[in-house]
């Protein structure tokens, strides 16, 4: 039986970024409220 | 039970109305796809996660102020955002390129630090103060020329009007100034120079 031969496909990395960065992120929106009011729009962090 | 994957469109909303778990829903979700597109550009993972960070800080305040209108074009809407923090990436990097040390390349190859050391200073200082004693010995009308030419910058019809002589006596003074100085430099082997 002929041998086969066929390419090996490149393994494919998936590109994440890093942990800390994503709970950075959904801890400054647990912490964050936006206070719309006549003169404009306020930032709140809360600690 | 069949998994329901609940459309951006509605993750989108319930954030708005104020539920954080859909946020962190939309988040992993698409974080492949825009942390991928901003690495296929800069290259760098830590420039990445840089812009990663900053693309969602922005998508965080547009939603929680309530200022994004749903069209169904979640992902499009935060991959445009990403693509121009990119360009400011870019065009910030333009303007003061990062340089990173490695063992082949030191920063201080091309960058110098042209300030005087204390040593220099110090001698400077000296120099100065030895030529002050040396114009104090000069004679008055030539030690006063060279004051006002040289201390107060003044010009040379600046300084006839104000020791009332004419340019030429004044231009004959800082002349007679100046060789006067060299004599005594010469005369005495004083090192005037740093």
């Amino acid at each position: 039986m002929a041998k086969l031969y066929s390419k090996t496909q490149p393994e494919q990395v998936t590109m994440l970024p890093k942990k800390e960065t994503v709970e950075f992120l959904l801890s400054y929106s647990r912490a964050l409220t936006m206070v719309r009011t006549e003169n404009g729009i306020y930032e709140n962090i809360a600690n | 039970m069949a998994n329901v994957v609940i459309p951006d469109a509605v993750l989108v909303k319930n954030y708005m109305g104020g539920d954080e778990g859909s946020l962190s829903v939309l988040i992993k979700r698409h974080q492949s796809k825009i942390y991928g597109f901003i690495y296929s550009k800069v290259s760098d993972r830590d420039i990445a996660d840089d812009i990663f960070q900053d693309t969602f800080i922005k998508v965080i305040k547009t939603l929680k102020s309530q200022s994004y209108n749903e069209e169904g074009k979640f992902l499009p809407w935060v991959m445009r955002i990403s693509h121009n923090l990119i360009v400011d990436h870019f065009r910030r990097n333009k303007k003061m390129p990062m340089y990173r040390e490695t063992e082949e390349f030191s920063i201080f190859s091309i960058m110098s630090d042209n300030s005087p050391n204390i040593e220099s200073q110090i001698i400077t200082e000296q120099v100065e103060s030895d030529l002050q004693r040396l114009i104090e010995e000069l004679p008055a009308d030539q030690k006063e020329v060279l004051q006002m030419r040289m201390y107060q910058d003044l010009s040379f019809k600046e300084i006839a009007d104000l020791t009332g002589v004419s340019i030429n006596t004044a231009l004959g003074r800082m002349r007679y100034a100046l060789m006067n100085l060299r004599k005594v430099i010469d005369k005495n082997k004083i090192i005037l120079t740093n």
